[in-house]
């Protein structure tokens, strides 16, 4: 009988053939702890009673963070957090038409987007608004995509931050292209080097698009990291319905490093993104990022995931919350008293009701929206419809009624 | 043509149900699935949840995890496992979970679904059915409400199908299912649910072919051509313009390809005008297609051109805007005057 080491980690020629594809007890056991526990080969720097674990590899790429700096790190995930609430509330009162909630992913987000450089380049899937926030996108121009007045808000270019991308898979064979237009443009090779960093989901890696991201960014020994939110789940699939081996594991059959961090411990995926842009600015990318995180909420605001999850799983996952583990250091540590806790709770309310001012005012795009820049040269084929139907809204204008 | 097939599962005392569109396609797998247990349904979601639209709701519970298959979130290995399945002898049922996710299946669609009985000159049987929610109006966001139909009818080997009501929905996902031709089955996804079109389904009734249109209203002034959710704009609009006197005939085309023109033929050869009516992009489609085989069959009693109302030949725009891309009854009736105005 093969052992829960060799399902999980099998090695080649190290021990006899799996002899069939039903898993014995003692890996279902063993696929169980994998989920809920992360294993042995997570990297922690800060665990979830919020002690501080040396780690002689990460510790000098968080070196420079000190009380103050991770007290900015705890507001940005309180602010994110509170924002996500507000938009299923939104979505709830009818003013979005959908949300995708990010809450319990915060600390793989906030980590990993303040690990990125104003030179880097972000491709984000469509649960990023914490990495958004780190980019300096207003969390107002996330808004649109969701009310439907728009597909896209920001200055993908100012923030470096790509548009979302909703075909799950896309993003990560463009992310690759555009790291490799940062190597043949000579931006990697040294401290200064640029690097590219594109999310998905564990849904995401059965993707053909996501398997020939690895295969080209590995013969172009492109600058790109890819980060893997692992949040269990892809809707009602478990991420076991995606893979046999955890899925960092798989970076090693691309020939480049895989390494799974604790993707609710922010300190640990600040440190950890640090390391994999550094190689990727240096020419030794890719880098496969799986941050071990978990979905709290439902897929989306027309999710539910009573049919198809415990609630027990979600209890479990609260004692790991990436924003107490925080509080609870800063507070053990005198990092923070009770006034700062009080005042970031002040400020995220204030963002909160900011965004809900703003978008219960949004207005309507006006209907030559339709029409507009479908090409990037003039359509006269387009100009005619537009025309066309402008002339039979005015009808209705003039007749009073439509 | 398939013969119809009865549902043995919580067998009413009455064979008459009255089912939603959602309700009767889930029941209609059901009985494909109870009549041959080499039906198979696969795709994203479709087990413990019963699909994002619970189309395959209770499936899993039922028949097990060896017949209804949550997939690796990959539609090119839905697509393509399911041609090789059926080459093993299979019938496989892919739920694609939107249809703006279908792309990274189309390889496999083009180029070994549709072609591998021509290929092997009939020595392969391929009867795989797609079936893919489609069509806006549910304000969602971008690749959630798209009408991809016209690019899989223009690809031979294909047959692709639209259902409208719940009879239909019923009986044509198991003549689907029975087709030894793989069929692309696009389903009316904002329709889904909706109470208004609940109707009686008698599931020991002999239901019409699958690959033929059907006449849904008589009328005698022009007449309106569509599928799959527009039908229902079109019944709308015959039934206001009836308040002024004008008679409408709608043909409900159900077979996109093969396309059943027939019966619009013989209606426009009465009436004269022909509309035709899709949530799809104008150019290169459906209704292009229709236009050009009406013009040449009946040209001579064509009182006006045939005119297309449709979606724009843009992106699907955010959703605030789609109320204005998306046909409905005012766009109709105003294409209506303008044909009668010729
Ligand atoms: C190509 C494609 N197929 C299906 C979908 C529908 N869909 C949206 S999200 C999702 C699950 C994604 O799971 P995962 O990659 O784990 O990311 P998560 O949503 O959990 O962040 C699916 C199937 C899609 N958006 N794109």
């Amino acid at each position: 009988m093969s052992s829960p080491e060799q399902w999980t980690r099998p090695e080649p020629g190290a021990g006899p053939a799996a002899t069939a594809a039903e898993p014995t007890p003692e890996q279902v056991i063993a696929g169980l702890r994998a989920t809920t526990e992360g294993g042995a080969e997570l990297t922690q720097l800060l665990n979830p009673e919020g002690e501080r674990l040396a780690s002689a590899h990460f510790d000098p790429y968080v070196s420079d963070i000190d009380a103050e700096a991770l007290r900015g790190l705890y507001r940005d995930m309180v602010l994110v957090r509170r924002a996500d609430r507000e938009g299923n509330a939104m979505q709830r009162q009818g003013q979005l038409g959908i949300w995708v909630p990010l809450l319990g992913q915060e600390a793989a987000q906030i980590g990993s987007g303040r690990a990125l450089r104003p030179t880097d380049m972000a491709f984000p899937s469509y649960r990023e608004h914490g990495v958004a926030y780190t980019r300096g996108v207003d969390f107002k121009e996330l808004l649109g995509i969701f009310r439907g007045t728009d597909h896209s808000g920001w200055d993908f270019q100012a923030h470096g931050f790509h548009p979302y991308t909703i075909v799950i898979g896309n993003q990560v064979l463009n992310a690759t292209g555009y790291a490799m237009g940062q190597k043949f443009e000579g931006k990697v090779g040294d401290d200064d080097g640029e690097a590219t960093i594109v999310y998905f989901g564990d849904g995401a890696t059965s993707q053909g698009d996501v398997h020939e991201g690895f295969v080209w960014s590995a013969v172009y020994d492109a600058p790109v990291v890819f980060f893997c939110q692992n949040n269990q789940w892809a809707i009602s699939e478990p991420t076991e319905r995606q893979s046999r081996l955890p899925l960092y594991q798989r970076a090693r059959g691309y020939g480049f490093p895989g390494i799974r961090v604790d993707g609710n411990d922010v300190l640990a995926c600040l440190a950890v993104t640090r390391w994999a842009l550094d190689e990727c600015r240096h020419g030794n990318g890719p880098v496969l990022i799986e941050a071990f995180t978990y979905r709290m909420d439902a897929h989306t605001t027309t999710d539910d995931p009573t049919r198809y999850r415990l609630s027990d799983e979600l209890e479990v996952w609260k004692h790991k919350d990436p924003i107490e583990r925080v509080r609870v250091h800063l507070a053990r540590t005198g990092g923070a008293d009770q006034e700062f806790f009080d005042q970031v709770q002040a400020d995220a309310d204030a963002f909160a009701a900011d965004l809900r001012d703003f978008c219960f005012n949004m207005p309507d795009p006006p209907p030559e929206r339709i029409f507009a820049n479908v090409y990037a040269e003039p359509s006269p084929v387009l100009e005619a419809q537009q025309r066309e139907h402008l002339a039979y809204l005015a009808g209705f204008a003039e007749g009073g009624e439509r | 043509m398939a013969a119809p097939v009865r549902s043995t599962a919580d067998q009413p005392t009455s064979s008459v149900q009255n089912l939603t569109i959602g309700k009767a396609l889930n029941l209609g797998l059901r009985a494909a699935m109870e009549a041959d247990d080499k039906v198979l349904v696969l795709g994203e979601d479709v087990g413990k949840l019963g699909g994002v639209f619970r189309i395959t709701d209770g499936l899993q519970k039922d028949f097990g995890e060896q017949r209804v298959l949550d997939t690796p979130l990959a539609e090119s290995g839905i697509i393509g496992t399911a041609v090789g399945l059926a080459v093993r002898g299979f019938r496989p049922v892919c739920e694609i979970q939107f249809e703006g996710f279908i792309f990274p299946g189309f390889d496999q669609i083009s180029s070994q679904l549709a072609k591998l009985h021509y290929r092997t000159q009939g020595g392969i049987k391929v009867p795989v059915v797609i079936r893919v929610p489609y069509g806006g109006g549910i304000g969602a966001v971008e690749h959630h409400s798209e009408s991809p139909e016209s690019l899989f009818a223009h690809i031979a080997g294909l047959k692709v199908v639209s259902c409208a009501n719940p009879v239909d929905a019923y009986w044509m996902i198991q003549q689907a299912i029975r087709c030894d031709d793989p069929v692309l089955f696009f389903e009316p996804k904002r329709l889904y649910h909706s109470g208004a079109l609940k109707a009686p389904v008698d599931t020991a009734a002999e239901p019409d072919p699958l690959f033929a249109s059907r006449t849904v209203r008589q009328g005698s002034t022009a007449t309106l051509v569509a599928y799959g959710p527009s039908v229902k704009v079109c019944l709308d609009a015959a039934t206001a313009a009836a308040e002024d006197d004008l008679s409408l005939e709608v043909i409900d085309l159900r077979t996109l390809s093969p396309l059943d023109l027939e019966p619009v033929f013989e209606s426009v050869r009465r009436t004269g005008r022909l509309i035709t009516v899709s949530e799809a992009p104008s150019e290169s489609s459906i209704t292009s297609e229709i236009a050009a085989r009406v013009q040449q069959e009946c040209f001579y009693s064509l009182e006006s051109p045939v005119l297309r109302v449709t979606g724009f030949d843009t992106p699907y725009p955010p959703s605030k805007l789609e109320e204005h891309y998306l046909p409905d009854l005012d766009r109709v009736l105003h294409a209506v005057d303008r044909a009668l105005a010729w």
